[in-house]
């Protein structure tokens, strides 16, 4: 909202400087997000009269305009195409320096010679408008010559552009942010000059009004006006509307829009020879009902509701013959428009159903001004103020205007302001401070609310502006909020609580931590994939699976979730490749997304209105997938890393097992599972790249091995031992430890890591046996292979015997023998 | 009778086929092809001898050898597939790797440097300050039924409140009525539920986690970004203690000579609600383009919790109070690192990655 300090200050006296307002208003709540300079340096700039319009020979854009500024015709060449000769435009002749410091020189294009430029109301910061020249006779009577200062009475200004919040709609209006001034710096809030109906004439001969949906329509007004003369506004009314954003259009409706952003009523002038018997009502539309909406689009009434808690109502304004002419609160029909013919206005001043105007609005996907107002709620007792300043500022440029006495004013379902109780020390619970009731009292009354003493409580009845302001407990917060934010937030004191239970991490994410930890410490660089992807890029790994969809995705490549990490990851290692920078290590941690039709374990939670359905929602699982793409990677260099990672959480029982049937992105004959050997969970997969899914997610990467590893996390932090393993770290011998090694031939089906554990487990005076070499062709029986392993034993007791150690040796062969592998 | 030139037809489809069956290798197919398929096709020279036949007998002449040159060419696209899956069946075989086999003390690993993610990094420091001041970490889904994401929060159906996050709705149930969260408030609702439940009140949480909305990315905003929340539920808590915490924590991640103020705001689950904004980063407070020269920068919302909201999960307002803060991580990062495109985060350029570490 674009508050020019001039208004402001017809309602309370403001001497501080801008940047001292800014403060104010920001603390307020009532967000400064913009300060503008308006009618400034505009000295130079005079009004002209087009006399001739020829165009250049070779210039499709530009024209040569001929305007008489008073001193004999000058040529000036324009862009602009939105007038015609007999048009009074601003003009900046040569030597003028318009706002923002653009100096006018004379200009030779194409051939022709420019002294001066013609304006847009942007050009000269007096508005947004930029759709072609400034068109002074349509805003005034303008003189050749005369200043455009002067023309236009313009005065610099300093626009404010103010936020107001969703729940402030009291405050969407000049007077409303002059309220809460006027309170915050104890100063008197003045009313702007108001009109009374002049005409003996009874508004309820000449027109009718009727409320036929009291819940969605709380009040009707409807004022007559008579002997209107629809005309261009004056000049200092055109001036605040440009300042405040908006463009002057008649007087009709400039005082409309002008009441509206004043007081924060919107209005409705409706031509009356137009309304069918002079007669508005206000009902629930009718399936099958059209309307034409002023912005030219026929629209379908009533139609059944969609969106969540949509009834599919709309409310409507219909005439004596009940026909439609306007859809309540947001927009009117083009039937009955103020046009220049106009000479007697029905203003529509009401109070619709906040609720029920948002449900219309976005269903019909139409805002305006005035629903915006509508949906967080207009002061039910404002509408005959407004109309009392609408007619003031009409009668400014029609003084033989007639406001027919008794405006109509029918009554629907108000809501009712309810009483808030402040019980002693709810104030200071709530804000850490005690504020005296003198203070509550001076906050409060300033925003008209009722404050009464009533034994040792505050009784405070918010004013019918107020419909934010709940009943009961939910009131008294935001009754305290009003006198925080009035008392101001920064006064407030703080405190740091304290309280017994520590502060702690779950053990999710302490894995998490790890994981991460040794993934870049083995040289993994994390990155971030979208977790919205394509349907093609699902389709790689789970072509013709259920996959979860967004229903209005910003582009159609971003409407699945992801279902697996590998894919995304792959497209940023090929984008990298392109790059230069493709011999990396890349991971991410994050979450993929299963359908509720693709596992047995949806995530069941409520939802809908008030929570009463049981929703299925998609399983949200974790996993942290690794590419290694270094010109040494493979399924080797994955396993190798796996080897690393499961030590270092002491995953020691995982091992990897091959795997015949792998998910679509593995190369399928080097592919593994890490299973735990134990419980049999599978964690995840381990292996390298297939070539042909390469070929189709990033061609530049085929020909390359490239290592992967796709772990479970949730299955990780759920079944293993991370967290869970024993404290005990024992203290290891102090006497020599004997080494020797042992090469079993083993029958290929034989796991080597199965055998080492065996071997592992044959003793307690067994330290570790490692595997260090494999050998597979001449020599051995088909069907097997080598497996060389190095074995430390020892004794906490004593240094062991040679005997000892060719006993344990013996039993290490019995014990691979139980295998079916032989002492090679 | 005059002779045609299609009198051969049949017994030339006939040797042509058994010559496709007896193509054994891919290499082999690729050298046959021009002779089988191709222009010197025996078929492609007798589709030039029906230029010779007058036209009654040209139709149908040339509909038969259409037929003879389709069933040729599928044999021959048949068999260019077989060979080829039997070409990678092979090659798989050769390639056949034993993982559990790998002897992991042989393999030789270059010093590598990774680098975690900037966002995981500034999570974890994040949390790493709350946990300090006694909050423990939580998380939550990212897929969210509109009750938590909205309804529980405070903001009914239908209700303009709604409008102020773009949201993603997710094609499951009746329309709108499952999102992408928006934030990660719905987190707080599952933690008081929870809570209630285990009869385990008091609560001090921050919550992490990622989220959605519709919105076009910029240098500011990302339609995907990252979120911490915090939620204290406790006996006489109240804005004072919203007010410290937020000061604590500025001062303790961004830094001693850094302070916080608030503002009111409106967010439909907290009553009294505030933007807190901390020293800008930049300036160190005395005015900058990045603060517009006002000192401060806007860094999340926060308030004291809205009773409506103890209310949906059945906590008693009036034993209970607490308040509620969230902004984002992204945003942190962005400003502790002075990123000057968000979206640099998610392009995921191993030349910007390896910058941070």
């Amino acid at each position: 909202m674009k508050i020019p300090l001039s208004w402001l200050r017809d309602f309370v006296d403001v001497t501080e400087s801008v940047a001292e307002l800014t403060e104010i208003l920001d603390d307020l709540g009532l967000v400064v997000e913009g300060v503008e300079i308006v009618g400034e340096n505009l000295e130079d700039v005079i009004v002209a009269r087009v006399e001739e319009i020829r165009a250049i020979e070779g210039a499709d854009r530009v024209r040569l305009v001929v305007v008489d500024a008073g001193d004999g015709p000058l040529e000036i060449v324009c862009g602009a195409t939105n007038f015609a000769v007999g048009n009074f435009v601003p003009l900046a002749p040569v030597g003028a320096v318009l706002p923002g410091g653009f100096e006018i020189a004379e200009r030779k294009m194409r051939g022709a010679t420019s002294h001066g430029m013609l304006c847009s109301a942007r050009e000269l910061r007096l508005s947004d408008d930029h759709e072609g020249l400034m068109i002074l006779d349509e805003l005034t009577t303008p003189v050749v010559g005369e200043k455009i200062t002067d023309a236009l009475s313009i005065r610099a200004d300093v626009v404010f552009e103010i936020s107001v919040e969703g729940n402030r709609p009291d405050a969407w209006s000049v007077e409303g942010v002059a309220r809460d001034l006027a309170t915050r710096l104890g100063r008197e809030l003045r009313s702007p000059p108001m009109a009374s109906p002049n005409s003996a004439a009874k508004s309820a001969d000449f027109a009718s009004a009727g409320i036929d949906a009291p819940d969605l329509c709380g009040r009707l007004t409807l004022s007559v006006l008579r002997n209107v003369q629809v005309k261009p506004s004056p000049t200092w009314i055109g001036e605040r509307l440009r300042n405040a954003g908006m463009r002057p259009i008649s007087n009709v409706v400039d005082a409309s829009n002008f009441v509206m952003l004043e007081l924060g009523q919107p209005t409705h002038p409706y031509d009356a020879q137009h309304v069918a018997r002079h007669t508005l009502r206000v009902r629930r539309a009718r399936e099958g009902e059209m309307l034409t909406t002023l912005d030219g689009v026929q629209r379908k009434l009533a139609k059944p509701g969609r969106g969540l808690g949509d009834t599919g109502e709309d409310c409507v304004i219909v005439d004596g013959d009940d026909v439609v002419i306007g859809l309540a609160g947001i927009m009117g029909g083009s039937s009955s428009e103020i046009n220049v013919t106009t000479t007697d206005v029905l203003l529509e001043a009401a109070f619709f159903d906040p609720m029920g105007i948002a449900r219309s609005s976005k269903r019909h996907g139409l805002r305006s001004e005035a629903s915006n107002r509508f949906e967080r709620g207009v002061d039910p007792q404002l509408a005959l103020r407004a109309a009392a300043r609408f007619v003031a500022l009409l009668l400014e440029s029609v003084p033989d205007l007639e406001w027919l006495s008794d405006p109509l004013d029918e009554l629907g379902i108000v809501p009712d302001p309810s009483s808030v109780i402040l019980r002693p020390g709810d104030v200071e619970r709530s804000l850490g401070v005690e504020i005296s009731g003198d203070e509550i009292h001076r906050l409060l009354e300033g925003l008209n609310f009722r404050v009464e003493d009533r034994d040792d409580t505050i009784v405070v009845t918010p004013p019918s502006a107020r419909l934010d302001v709940r009943a009961g407990t939910f009131g008294r917060a935001d009754v305290i909020e009003e006198i925080a934010r009035l008392h101001s937030y920064r006064r407030l004191p703080r405190r740091m609580p304290s309280w017994p239970e520590p502060g702690a991490f779950s053990e999710r994410q302490i894995l998490r931590r790890r994981l991460r930890g040794v993934i870049v410490d083995l040289g993994g660089t994390e990155v971030w994939t979208p977790s919205l992807i394509s349907d093609a890029q699902f389709d790689f790994v789970h072509p013709n699976e259920s996959r979860v969809r967004v229903t209005n995705p910003l582009a159609t490549d971003e409407s699945v979730l992801r279902a697996t990490l590998v894919t995304g990851i792959v497209q940023a290692l090929g984008k990298n490749v392109e790059r230069g920078k493709g011999e990396v290590i890349l991971t991410e941690l994050g979450t993929v997304f299963v359908h509720p039709d693709a596992t047995d374990e949806p995530r069941i939670t409520k939802g809908g209105d008030g929570g009463g359905l049981i929703l299925n929602l998609p399983r949200e699982n974790e996993r942290v997938s690794v590419l290694l793409a270094r010109a040494e990677d493979s399924a080797i260099t994955a396993v190798a890393m796996w080897s690393v990672i499961s030590q270092r959480l002491g995953l020691s029982d995982v091992v990897v097992r091959s795997n015949e049937d792998p998910v679509r992105f593995m190369h399928p004959t080097r592919a593994g599972l890490l299973v735990d050997r134990v419980t049999g969970t599978v964690f995840g997969s381990i292996g390298e790249l297939d070539q042909e899914y390469l070929d189709g997610v990033a061609s530049n990467l085929v020909g390359r091995r490239i290592g992967v590893l796709d772990v479970d996390l949730d299955l990780l932090a759920e079944h293993t031992r991370v967290l869970r393993r024993s404290d005990f770290v024992g203290v290891p011998s102090r006497y020599p430890s004997a080494l020797f090694d042992l090469a079993f031939i083993t029958p290929v089906a034989v796991h080597a890591q199965d055998l080492a554990f065996a071997l592992r487990s044959a003793s307690e005076l067994i330290e570790d046996v490692r595997l260090f070499d494999v050998y597979v062709g001449a020599g051995l029986p088909s069907n097997t292979r080598s497996l060389a392993y190095a074995v430390r034993v020892g004794s906490a007791e004593r240094t062991l015997s040679e005997s000892d150690v060719a006993a344990l040796r013996d039993e290490l062969i019995a014990t691979g023998g139980r295998f079916g592998a032989q002492l090679r | 009778m005059t002779s045609s030139p299609l009198d051969e037809l049949d017994s030339k489809v006939s040797e042509l086929l058994v010559a496709i069956a007896a193509l054994d290798s891919l290499d082999a197919l690729r050298e046959a092809e021009p002779g089988i398929i191709g222009k010197r096709s025996i078929l492609s020279t007798l589709q030039k001898s029906l230029g010779a036949l007058v036209s009654e007998d040209r139709s149908e002449a040339g509909a038969r050898l259409q037929r003879a040159r389709h069933e040729v060419e599928q044999t021959f696209e048949a068999r260019r597939a077989l060979l080829a899956r039997d070409a990678r069946r092979q090659g798989l075989e050769k390639d056949r790797l034993e993982l559990g086999d790998v002897v992991v003390d042989n393999v030789r690993w270059a010093p590598t440097t990774g680098h975690p993610g900037i966002i995981a990094v500034t999570q974890g420091q994040l949390e790493d300050v709350f946990v300090a001041m006694g909050f423990s970490v939580s998380e939550g889904p990212e897929v969210e039924s509109d009750w938590y994401n909205f309804e529980a929060l405070n903001i009914p159906p239908a209700h303009p409140a709604r409008g102020m996050w773009d949201t993603f709705y997710v094609d499951l149930g009746d329309p709108e009525t499952v999102v992408l969260r928006t934030h990660t408030s719905p987190t707080q609702i599952h933690l008081m539920e929870d809570a209630v439940r285990a009869e385990s009140l008091p609560l001090h949480a921050v919550m992490p986690g990622r989220c959605y909305r519709r919105d076009s990315p910029d240098s500011r905003h990302l339609a995907t970004f990252h979120q911490i929340e915090g939620l204290v539920v406790d006996r006489g808590i109240g804005f004072a203690d919203l007010a410290g915490v937020i000061e604590t924590f500025t001062r303790s991640y961004f830094g001693p000579d850094t302070s916080s103020r608030l503002r009111p705001a409106f967010f439909p689950f907290t009553e009294p609600s505030a933007e807190f904004e901390i020293t800008c980063t930049i300036c160190k407070g005395s005015g900058c383009r990045t603060c517009s020269q006002t000192g401060w920068i806007e860094l999340g919302g926060c308030g004291v919790l809205d009773p409506a909201v103890l209310h949906a999960v059945g906590i008693d307002a009036e034993e209970w109070s607490g308040f509620a803060f969230g902004f984002g991580i992204d945003r942190c990062a962005q400003m502790r690192h002075q990123i000057s495109d968000m979206r640099a985060l998610t392009e995921n350029d191993v030349r910007f990655l390896e910058r941070f570490s």
